[in-house]
């Protein structure tokens, strides 16, 4: 759906991306991830053709979003960040141009108008200026507005940005419901709203993309993946020099809190010696009152994958 | 087309919906009605060979009305897109950048032309209440909205150019102001320099504004007028429409 080969974009002496290359297959969700300034948002504008690329090459469809940049754009619904809309306008009244404009008319264009509103729950509103809704009104307007069509392709450039839980909940719902039908490629910094709607995910940095890869997998391969958290009364031992014997253990560090000690233990990718601890517990008579293993989340691997250099 | 009427239906109802437009109808209102109570007052004094179509649109509060309201119409038509950020939503429909230009223009040019309606009513009235020979000809009373549509398409154009420079309706306004009423002044250039230079008086009064509505409203057509005008139209929208998609490329 998506194709992306060599995409450069610089602004005056700044570069944007470099040499970005990634596909989207239809019926995937996607989610965009990157620090600010990483180049998110400039990759959506240039896929929705609003910004035109320093060199390289990207299509929506199979159609170039230069050279036919019309039809392009009518197979995608563009929701950009801080969901520009007029506020002048009737919500009601928004739909319709919009949808007119997208090609839409008579019949057709009321029916979408009214399947949108129903779907992202702003017929309430219907009748409000813009500029009197709410952000989270606003920010569903204007995903209704990229829906309007029915297009084969969704950008959405940080949709759930500055809503409230509740309405981040909502969104999600709508996004996962849509991934059904459409093509998602969306942009956040909520990664666990990444971890529950998205097939997969890119991670890119300073304009160049570091990841790709199902959420699963890419927790899976970062570092810290292995730690397991152990709270025992260990006596007299010292429980470094007695973990750290176990196979698949790479470090171990303790503290200790009312007589209790409270170590996190470091160990190798995809093992799990666990079960090796709570023997050594027993054998050592050991009273344990935790023992856990800490689940690396994508934020761990945001963070590591974006911070190499640092 | 269906897109150009749908865009063009936006930027039309754009304006209703702002109050701008009624505080420039009201103003414009109170010029035009000052005028054309100054034209039958003239009448009233002594015997002229003036008609009142002559007199309105020869005086002072027409021409201040015609100048001022060129930056108030064409303002916000591109400012107010780059400000609010919906060119980035505008121009991700499939919509060609020519079409949104075209749109623009011609909702401020109809929003222009409306703005006259109400003086061919007074003329329209005054002719009804009997005083036809002071009204001159019919051809007389609709070679001046001829004009009208000339300059106006000319000055609209100019003020979509200014809009098209800048995200500050402010700064738009004027930026129009002075290029309207600077291209307006030219025309005195005519009186100062005389027949010292035949040359710059040839080329001046392409664009001497009071003279081509001194003799249009006597009913004399002057064919230079429908050259000039639709031309410089042409050429400034060829030039927004530059501007404008330099303007977002590099947003």
């Amino acid at each position: 759906m998506i194709k992306v080969e060599r995409l450069t974009k610089k602004y005056a002496g700044v570069t944007a991306i470099s040499n970005l290359s990634f596909e989207v297959a239809k019926g995937e969700i996607v989610g965009f991830l990157g620090p600010n300034g990483a180049g998110k948002s400039t990759t959506m504008r240039i896929l929705s053709s609003f910004l035109p690329a320093t060199s390289g090459f990207a299509s929506i469809a199979n159609y170039d979003v230069f050279k036919e940049s019309l039809k392009a754009r009518a197979h995608l619904g563009y929701l950009p960040e801080n969901v520009p809309l007029y506020g002048d306008m009737r919500v009601g009244e928004y739909l319709r141009y919009r949808g007119s404009l997208k090609g839409l008319h008579g019949k057709r264009l009321r029916r979408r108008v009214d399947t949108v509103k129903e779907l992202c729950s702003v017929k309430e509103v219907e009748n409000k200026l813009i500029a009197n809704l709410s952000k989270g009104y606003r920010q569903r307007v204007g995903l209704a507005e990229a829906l309007i069509h029915e297009p084969d392709l969704l950008i959405l450039d940080e949709p759930t940005i500055g809503l409230d839980p509740n309405q981040i909940r909502q969104v999600r719902e709508l996004i996962k419901s849509l991934g059904e039908r459409h093509t998602i490629l969306l942009s956040t910094h909520i990664l666990s709203e990444v971890e529950m709607t998205c097939t997969r995910v890119i991670i890119i940095n300073r304009g160049q993309i570091e990841a790709s890869d199902t959420p699963e997998n890419l927790v899976g391969q970062i570092r810290t993946s292995g730690t397991i958290r152990l709270e025992a009364i260990t006596g007299t031992d010292d429980p470094v020099s007695w973990i750290e014997k176990i196979p698949g253990v790479k470090s171990v560090i303790t503290s200790e809190e009312d007589g209790w000690r409270r170590c996190s233990i470091r160990v190798e990718a995809k093992s799990d010696p666990r079960e090796a601890i709570y023997r050594l517990a027993v054998d050592r008579q050991w009273v344990v009152r935790e023992l856990a293993q800490e689940r690396a989340t994508l934020e761990d691997a945001f963070v590591e994958l974006t911070h190499k250099d640092n | 087309m269906r897109r150009l009427i749908t865009l063009l239906q936006r930027e039309l109802s754009a304006f209703y919906y702002s109050p701008i437009a009624y505080v420039v109808l009201f103003f414009f209102l109170v010029l035009n009605g000052l005028s054309f109570w100054f034209a039958i007052a003239v009448l009233n004094r002594a015997p002229s060979e003036n008609t009142v179509v002559q007199v309105f649109f020869n005086s002072a509060f027409f021409w201040i009305a015609y100048l001022l309201v060129f930056p108030v119409i064409t303002m916000r038509s591109f400012s107010e897109e780059f400000k609010l950020g919906t060119i980035e939503t505008l121009m991700t429909a499939p919509v060609r950048d020519w079409e949104v230009v075209a749109s623009k223009f011609l909702a401020c040019l109809i929003f222009y032309l409306s703005l006259w309606l109400p003086s061919l009513l007074y003329f329209l009235i005054f002719g009804w209440l009997g005083n036809r020979s002071a009204l001159g000809s019919s051809g007389q009373l609709l070679a001046p909205y001829i004009l009208l549509l000339m300059m106006g398409m000319f000055n609209v154009a100019l003020g979509c150019l200014a809009s098209a420079f800048t995200s500050n309706q402010i700064v738009a306004a004027m930026i129009s102001l002075v290029l309207t009423i600077g291209i307006f002044f030219l025309t005195l250039i005519n009186y100062v320099v005389n027949s010292s230079s035949p040359l710059l008086r040839e080329i001046t009064s392409y664009v001497a504004q009071l003279d081509h509505m001194d003799s249009f409203s006597r009913g004399v057509i002057d064919s230079r007028v429908f050259v000039f005008y639709p031309s410089m139209t042409f050429l400034l929208l060829v030039i927004t429409y530059q501007v404008f998609q330099y303007r977002r490329w590099r947003a």
